[in-house]
């Protein structure tokens, strides 16, 4: 077995962090490749409408364009998509294509597509499209949606009702009549967005003599975009590459299907020559996908010791006018309810979901799918009890959160865990924070009028996802991922995996799992992402696949060629492989650790004087390894996150002083790059708790679409965030890590919620709606 | 209808035919190929697109590039040349104060900056210098750590040597 252990577990810098320094990163943005087209796009100014009158010609004659392309030209390269998937019995989605077909959805919806020379003749030709599309009304608000009566959000729908289920444990309505005591509340949560800071971007670029499309696309999921393009198009797959090099930010959102992205690829098709479509700004903000929009009502049986007995949930999530493609949009609220009470001892439950169409941009995944509006609800139903019972916090949660020793665990949802750490991480944050020591400054300066407020929620995060995610339900999604190592001539080592890179460090943490079974540095093993013509096929990057499938992957993958290289190297030596193991850039003595042979020689003798091996010897030196998860469906990670606000009662405005995090992601590989992805995730959890929002007037026109008006959290806004962990590896697999990417987001606004209504318990006010705006906090106070 | 303009970029004198309405950003990509300058909103808001303008900050999105003619512009690949910044450029590497690396040109000018005017900056002065810096990836605190760390670091030389 490997000798020179060591790498895993370490803190090690990444190595493509030197270019990024240096400003020589490679964005698709930054790509020029000859006679490239720029794309830009007519969108639709209103949110539901009958195009009843599109003229192009004065676009076509504009200076600088080359081809102007509308439905009737251009959607019939491209087999329509719709965004549904087997297993969510019932669902129903318009079909959607490339550029909008007598009916405008949402106000940006893709009208009409103008190529010229430059991207700024292509939107100066934009302005002399003439457009006539006659007003309908639109479908904004959910409820109304659903009300009978209302128009529907899209021609060809039974209703606006995309999908509706119910979770449901036979003892319910006994626990409910039972408990000593309920509490409920009713929730709302803001649409808000990626806001990536690098915009989508692709430059698609097909060569008619060869037949071959090259895609240089921004996204996490190259493979998937493979498939999309060769089936919609109708090309063969091995003539579709698609390339994804530095990708400035995704965080999901760079995983779905796109209008414009598929526009692009058609255009190229038609044209034979690369066209090139960046989202500016504002277009990002109309057209990437929103997420959240979630209205819930929810209540909480409890008995009288304050033991947790049952909740009873009805999530309304609000998704646009199509479920996406090709994950749908019901995602995210079939984790909603799923993720419900997920911490806790909760014998019953019941959990509604209802998707609601509206003619907006759509919604689905982003950071931590379903789980920051499943944490907040609970959580604040927790605290509630407490308050109810008189039960610290901390207290409350140390009677009900599921025993650290009581794992297999299912829950009333139907999740199965593994084994979490609960009860430790609620031990852990409890002494990391100063518990005890900050109840004590919050009295203090209550009686100086500064009202402080402490909030606590402890989490699951779903990670490791395998094929029962998306494939049952028909989704050509992998749920694998594939890697190939091999040894070069010189003896170093090279890795193409499917996992993929957007900053995460997933290049440096499987150079590390590598080098620890090989016997090599990290810096020996150069590792390659991104590409589907250079790289094993694979699910890539999305809900927290890399360190878990990628690097459980890369391990196999590892250990295949250390028994290669053994094999090999006894054959040299005329020894007994089973004698011999790797360190230090060699083979060397198992007993003795003294080197034997270096890698550099072997890598020459296989090389270039096979000749001089035993007949039959196998000098390859090449591996492939495909791993999928067998064991649980997916994993789950735990962990509990704190916030210490103050809230200013005159003006509503909130400051965040301190966030704490106590997390278990299994076999940490790399603190250094798992404390930024928290820290990172936290910020993309506060943010929405406190800043951001998509607002939309009543005809549906989203108002605040510009980065001066759309508020991004800020350095100066956000607090220093303190890191704990505890190790708890799953045994699923060799490696034993699961992910944390979603850790940060999933309980970071729900400890910020509960903080902030502790802040305001003397006022006898409740915020119940994200983001906390000083608004929202000063009509809580009754000031407004 | 393009005008020909002179300016110096990274210590080299250009000479670019553009049209007037052509941004200080997309001269220095576009024409000049020089891509760590990036555009994240291409209004003045996000910070990606900072350069030095003159040895000050100035949002590359927002200034035409008529405008820098006989001036000298400063960009990341510039700075990293001249290596200025290679003692900040390490603590963001230490620090793991980038993730995808998109806002990175743009915090590095900043922190150059702030350096540059205040050489023991306070954690909120840096937070508060970072106002017209956005990161998504990051969370701030690693990019907050480093700037501090380089602050330190630069006055303990300054010391060693007096
Ligand atoms: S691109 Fe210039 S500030 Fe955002
Ligand atoms: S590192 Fe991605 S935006 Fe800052």
């Amino acid at each position: 077995m490997t000798t020179s252990k060591g790498h895993i577990g370490q803190s090690h810098r990444r190595e493509n962090a030197l270019r990024h320094l240096a400003g020589r990163g490679r964005f698709v943005t930054d790509l020029v490749l000859p006679r490239m087209l720029h794309a830009a796009f007519v969108r639709s100014p209103m949110a539901k409408g009958k195009i009843v009158e599109l003229d192009v010609s004065d676009a076509a004659a504009a200076s600088g364009v080359v081809r102007v392309f509308t439905a009737e030209t251009l959607n019939d390269m491209c087999a329509p998509w719709t965004g549904v998937l087997d297993h969510f019995a019932g669902m129903q989605s318009g079909a959607q294509n490339l550029l909008a077909e007598k009916e405008v959805l949402w106000a940006g919806h893709p009208v009409v597509m103008i190529l010229a020379h430059s991207r700024a003749e292509a939107e100066d030709a934009c302005e002399l499209v003439m457009l006539d599309i006659e007003d309908e009304d639109a479908v904004v608000d959910g409820e109304a949606a659903l009300a009978g009566g209302s128009p529907l959000a899209a021609e060809g729908l039974d209703s606006n009702l995309c999908f509706q289920t119910v979770l449901k444990t036979p003892g319910l309505d006994e626990a409910f009549s039972s408990a000593a005591h309920v509490v409920e509340g009713n929730f709302t949560f803001g649409r808000h967005t990626a806001v990536s800071l690098e915009p989508r971007a692709i430059v698609a670029d097909f060569d008619p003599s060869t037949g071959q499309l090259n895609v240089h696309q921004g996204t996490q999921t190259p493979y998937q975009f493979q498939d999309v393009y060769s089936r919609h198009f109708g090309l063969p797959e091995g003539k579709v590459r698609v390339i994804a090099p530095d990708v400035g930010g995704s965080f999901g959102m760079k995983l779905h299907v796109y209008h414009e992205e598929m526009a692009t690829v058609a255009a190229s098709l038609k044209l034979g020559r690369p066209v090139r479509f960046v989202a500016d700004r504002l277009e990002s903000f109309l057209s990437d996908i929103h997420a959240r929009d979630h209205r819930v009502k929810a209540r909480m049986a409890l008995d009288s010791n304050g033991g947790i007995l049952a909740m009873d949930v009805d999530d309304m999530t609000q998704i646009g006018a199509f479920s996406s493609y090709p994950r749908t949009s019901v995602a995210e609220g079939n984790q909603v309810i799923r993720l419900m009470g997920a911490p806790y001892q909760m014998p019953d439950y019941r959990g509604r979901l209802s998707v609601v169409f509206q003619n907006k941009v759509q919604t689905s995944q982003y950071r931590a799918v379903g789980h920051p509006i499943a944490c907040a609800v609970t959580e604040a139903l927790v605290d509630l009890a407490a308050e109810e019972l008189g039960l610290d916090p901390f207290e409350m949660r140390q009677r009900n959160l599921v025993a650290d020793d009581a794992y297999p665990y299912v829950s009333a949802t139907g999740y199965q865990f593994e084994k979490l750490s609960h009860q430790a991480s609620l031990a852990k944050l409890r002494d990391l924070m100063g518990y005890d020591a900050l109840r004590q400054e919050q009295a203090t300066l209550r009686t100086q009028g500064i009202y402080r407020g402490i909030g606590i929620a402890p989490f699951v995060e779903i990670t490791n996802p395998g094929a029962t995610f998306y494939g049952v339900g028909g989704a050509r999604i992998s749920a694998q991922d594939g890697a190939v190592v091999r040894l070069t001539p010189a003896g170093d080592v090279y890795c193409a995996i499917s996992v993929t890179e957007q900053g995460q460090g997933t290049e440096t943490i499987i150079a590390q799992v590598i080098a620890d079974q090989l016997g090599v540095t990290p810096d020996q093993v150069k590792v390659s992402t991104g590409d589907t013509d250079t790289t094993p096929s694979g699910g890539a990057t999305w809900a927290c696949r890399g360190a878990g499938i990628g690097g459980e992957t890369a391990l196999r993958a590892g250990r295949k060629l250390q028994e290669q290289i053994l094999t090999l190297a006894a054959a040299i030596l005329q020894t007994d492989p089973t004698l011999l193991s790797l360190a230090n850039g060699a083979v060397v003595d198992t007993a003795t650790q003294h080197e034997r042979i270096t890698l550099a020689e072997i890598g020459r003798i296989a090389t270039y004087r096979p000749d001089t091996l035993p007949k039959g010897c196998d000098h390859s030196l090449t591996v492939a390894q495909h791993y999928a998860p067998t064991g649980y469906p997916f994993d789950f990670t735990n962990g509990i996150q704190a916030s210490y606000v103050e809230v200013d009662i005159e003006t509503g405005v909130t400051r965040l002083l301190k966030h704490w995090v106590v997390e278990d992601c299994g076999r940490i590989i790399n603190p250094l790059l798992v404390d930024e992805q928290i820290r990172g995730g936290v910020v993309q959890g506060l943010g929405p708790a406190f800043f951001e929002e998509c607002l939309y007037d009543d005809m549906g026109q989203m108002v605040n679409a510009s980065l001066a008006d759309y508020l991004v959290p800020m350095a100066g806004e956000m607090p220093d965030i303190e890191i704990a962990h505890i190790e708890t590896p799953t045994l699923d697999t060799i490696l034993g890590a699961k992910g944390v990417g979603e850790a940060g987001t999933a309980a970071a606004g729900a400890a910020a919620m509960n903080a902030v209504n502790d802040a305001l318990r003397p006022t006898g006010a409740r915020v119940s709606q994200t983001p906390m705006t000083p608004m929202r906090i000063l009509t809580a106070l009754g000031h407004l | 209808m393009k005008t020909d303009i002179n300016f110096t970029v990274n210590g080299e004198a250009v000479r670019e035919a553009i049209e007037p309405r052509t941004s200080l950003a997309d001269v220095l990509r576009d024409n000049l190929s020089l891509t760590g300058t990036h555009l994240g909103c291409e209004m003045g808001a996000c910070g990606a697109c900072l350069v030095l303008l003159d040895g000050a900050p100035v949002h590359a999105c927002l200034v035409l590039a008529v405008q820098v003619a006989g001036q000298k512009i400063e960009t990341i690949e510039g700075l990293n040349n001249s290596g200025l910044v290679a003692d900040l450029q390490e603590q963001f590497h230490d620090r793991n104060a980038l993730q995808c690396g998109f806002c990175t040109s743009g915090m590095l000018m900043s922190a150059h900056a702030l350096l540059s005017q205040n050489s023991m900056p306070s954690r909120p002065e840096i937070r508060d210098a970072l106002s017209g810096n956005y990161c998504r990836c990051t969370g701030y605190e690693a990019i907050v750590d480093a700037i501090s760390a380089t602050a330190e670091r630069r006055s303990k030389i300054v010391e060693g040597v007096q």
